[in-house]
């Protein structure tokens, strides 16, 4: 019976906001099982440098994804709270990087302190820009997308002017362990870092009312703020947690390379990071969000582009045929077309009630 | 009642005092320059470069303003744009006509916008998103057509686009003792008679006024019998086929189709009907104000140029921060008349309870909009 309830209660409430990424994910899978069953093999591997490591389509879509992941749980949080996204997040990640790799070339040898000491400058700096444009959306009541564009404008020439227009090169087993693997473990650096992130939020979520808060700022700010609620600080907060996930990805995207390139470091990321969050099913105009469904947002992005590539479709035209997938996606998941599948579902279980009433009846 | 007393009281509506501000500092700006770097400035040859390297950016900008001020956004006009200067260039180069070609540009922008428009309006996805889709699919287009940089060889093109109207009157003497005529390419003219259309459209006609009733509030442009989802189509549509227009015109004055061809146009053309004065909450904003927004950019950047600020950062830093300059004035601004008109009535407070939720936040995000939302549309109608 309790089954049984569950199970209404899940087709009763329509899809779902987790429904749509996960059905996405597993038809992605599916198809390329079909194609190449071979796809998801996963093989042990000793790299370069003499490590034991998994190597496979399957680990590179994982690992490939780690930035747009920590991007997507920052972004999720902005989303929610202020109902607008924020399009700076590649340029505030380059000036993160720039000044990541500018802490790093101070010293003659880089050991674990500096890296420790370069990351939180990287945290700062970002934090600081992340203020600047939480300021200007929660104080000034400006548009999200607005008030970020002036960032998006301008902040990868503040990265160019941080290294001096050079594109500095770090050499450092540190680093690589960093952006690659550790010696001995087996599994990416940048996924345990993913997994780190996402725990962490979850602690956050567990331990104060950060989520709550955040979800009722986005529904109706105005209501918020009756309730006691500082609306105007939970929204500047999440703009300085997303400078947090920007410094983060920012250095990961370094640490991969070994070197900064301000100028195509996590490029046009911003728009890869606010359709994961779409995909995730969070609306985008804020109140309830799901930080999961943003992750498993950036897992399908990363999936179709690997996919794409495996097609051999070259990276210059992955783009349209990414927006078709894309456009599948939202109509399915649009509110309209959701309405029309629930009312199918539901006729459907009236019509299959009506004949078990009627069979009752009968016996 | 009420209001429509306060409005006529007041001597301008937001949407002209956003754009006073703008054409304003435009004059002084250029007056400065005119004083200080002198050179190009003092001849009427620089402001006819201006308008030339950008009449597309500047019919781009009069699409994207109609869907601003119906409270939404489409990031796709660039991609578009780049798109119909491919897909004109390869078919002229294959013996096309010119009339088809036309035809063509004006079927790919109608095409996006039709798409487009369907999806955000009768099927409710987020803007951002189909836009983005429509981007990505425009640019992806255009690498499938070519990844190489096509030369446009058509006779007629070549004709079409070296026609110039040339002004004697307005030239200057060159060092040699020529008089040099002023010269506007057929582009801006075009770019010209698009603002002028667009601006009888949304000032004198029933569905411009659509327009600012759907982006100030939804839910009482609906209770006024608007048909919101037609209304919003149609502001996408327009959009669209403004682009493949502003890829034509990028075409003549170009010759060339190349994957980056506008690239980053979509952020320019919204930063230009930003510092025009149109809101991204919709309900404000004027065409003839997005016009001086893109000249106010262009005027920055060949200031920066002139100036021996040559480093390639310069001039996305100014750019930044003249646009961060104009937001804030924009937010302070609007915010001291909300205040004003606060005071002698709180309206903001109750209209939220009714909305749904999409509504709601965009009154929540900043009454400033709301108030003007009030009495915008309520001023004409």
């Amino acid at each position: 019976m309790n089954v049984k309830d569950k199970k209404i209660k899940f087709f009763g409430n329509g899809i779902g906001q987790m429904t749509i990424p996960i059905i996405a994910i597993c038809l992605l899978v599916l198809f390329n099982l079909i194609r190449d069953p071979s796809f998801f093999s996963i093989e042990i591997k000793n790299n370069t440098y003499g490590n034991t490591v998994l190597a496979g389509n399957l680990i590179s879509i994982i690992n490939g994804a780690s930035e747009l992941a920590i991007l997507a749980m920052g972004m999720t949080m902005v989303t929610a709270a202020c109902g607008g996204q924020d399009i700076s997040v590649g340029a505030a990640a380059a000036i993160a990087g720039s000044v990541f790799v500018k802490i790093l070339k101070t010293p003659a040898q880089i050991s674990a302190g500096t890296v420790i000491i370069a990351f939180i400058c990287a945290c700062i700096v970002a934090m600081i820009f992340g203020a600047f444009n939480g300021t200007l959306v929660a104080v000034f009541k400006i548009q999200p997308m607005i008030a970020t564009l002036i960032l998006y404008t301008c902040g990868r020439s503040i990265a160019y002017w941080i290294n001096g227009g050079a594109t500095p090169t770090v050499e450092s087993g540190i680093i690589t362990s960093i952006g690659g693997f550790i010696p001995g473990v087996p599994i990416p650096t940048p996924v345990i870092i993913v997994i780190v992130t996402g725990i962490l939020f979850k602690l956050v979520f567990h331990f104060t009312s950060l989520e709550l808060f955040t979800q009722s700022v986005g529904i109706n700010g105005s209501a918020a703020r009756l309730n006691g609620i500082n609306s105007t600080f939970i929204k500047l907060l999440s703009f300085i947690i997303l400078g947090v996930c920007v410094a983060i990805a920012g250095s990961i995207g370094v640490s991969r390379l070994g070197l900064i390139n301000h100028e195509t470091l996590l490029l046009d990321i911003e728009m890869d990071t606010i359709l994961a969050v779409a995909i995730g099913g969070n609306n985008l105009g804020g109140g309830k969000f799901k930080i999961g469904g943003s992750i498993i947002g950036a897992y399908v992005i990363q999936t179709l582009t690997i996919t794409l590539y495996a097609m051999k479709v070259s990276s210059t035209d992955v783009k349209a045929y990414k927006a078709i997938v894309i456009i599948l996606l939202v109509v399915i998941g649009s509110p309209v077309v959701k309405e029309k599948i629930n009312r199918f579902t539901i006729r459907m279980r009236s019509s299959k009630e009506q004949t078990t009433v009627k069979g009752a009846d009968e016996s | 009642m009420n209001d429509i007393k306060k409005t006529r009281r007041e001597p301008l509506t937001n949407t002209q005092l956003l754009m006073t501000i703008t054409i304003g500092i435009f004059v002084v700006m250029y007056l400065i320059a005119m004083i200080f770097l002198q050179g190009g400035f003092l001849h009427a040859q620089q402001i006819f470069d201006m308008l030339n390297d950008n009449a597309s950016l500047i019919i781009v900008s009069c699409g994207l303003t109609i869907v601003m001020i119906g409270g939404g956004i489409d990031i796709s006009v660039g991609a578009v744009t780049s798109l119909t200067v491919m897909s004109c260039v390869i078919y002229l180069n294959n013996g096309g006509s010119l009339f088809v070609s036309i035809l063509l540009a004006l079927g790919i922008g109608l095409a996006f916008g039709a798409v487009q428009g369907f999806l955000i309006s009768y099927l409710e996805i987020q803007p951002f998103i189909v836009t983005l889709a429509g981007m990505f699919f425009a640019r992806g287009m255009t690498t499938i057509l070519s990844v190489d940089p096509q030369k446009a060889e058509h006779a007629g093109l070549t004709k079409l686009s070296e026609t110039q109207i040339e002004m004697n009157w307005l030239g200057y003497k060159a060092k040699n003792g020529n008089l040099i005529p002023a010269r506007m390419e057929i582009g801006v003219v075009i770019a010209v008679l698009c603002i002028v259309v667009v601006f009888l459209l949304l000032r004198f006609f029933r569905l411009g006024r659509s327009f600012y009733a759907m982006g100030g509030n939804q839910q009482s442009a609906l209770m006024l019998g608007i048909n919101i989802k037609r209304t919003r189509f149609l502001s996408y549509l327009i959009c669209g086929l403004l682009s493949g227009i502003s890829g034509y015109v990028f075409m003549m004055h170009t010759g060339a189709g190349n994957a980056t061809n506008a690239a980053g146009m979509e952020m320019n053309a919204i930063a230009s009907s930003i510092i025009g004065g149109t809101l991204l909450t919709g309900g404000v904003g004027n065409v003839i104000g997005t016009f001086f927004g893109t000249m106010t950019l262009t005027t920055i950047k060949k200031i920066v140029v002139s100036s021996g600020l040559n480093q390639p950062y310069w001039q996305s830093l100014t750019t930044g921060g003249m646009l961060c300059f104009f937001i804030l004035l924009q937010s302070i601004v609007l915010g001291q008349r909300a205040k004003k008109k606060g005071r002698i009535s709180k309206e903001p407070e109750t209209a939220e309870t009714v909305e749904t939720a999409e509504t709601a936040k965009d009154a929540e995000d900043d009454e400033t909009a709301e108030t003007t939302e009030n009495t915008e549309p309520g001023k004409d109608a």
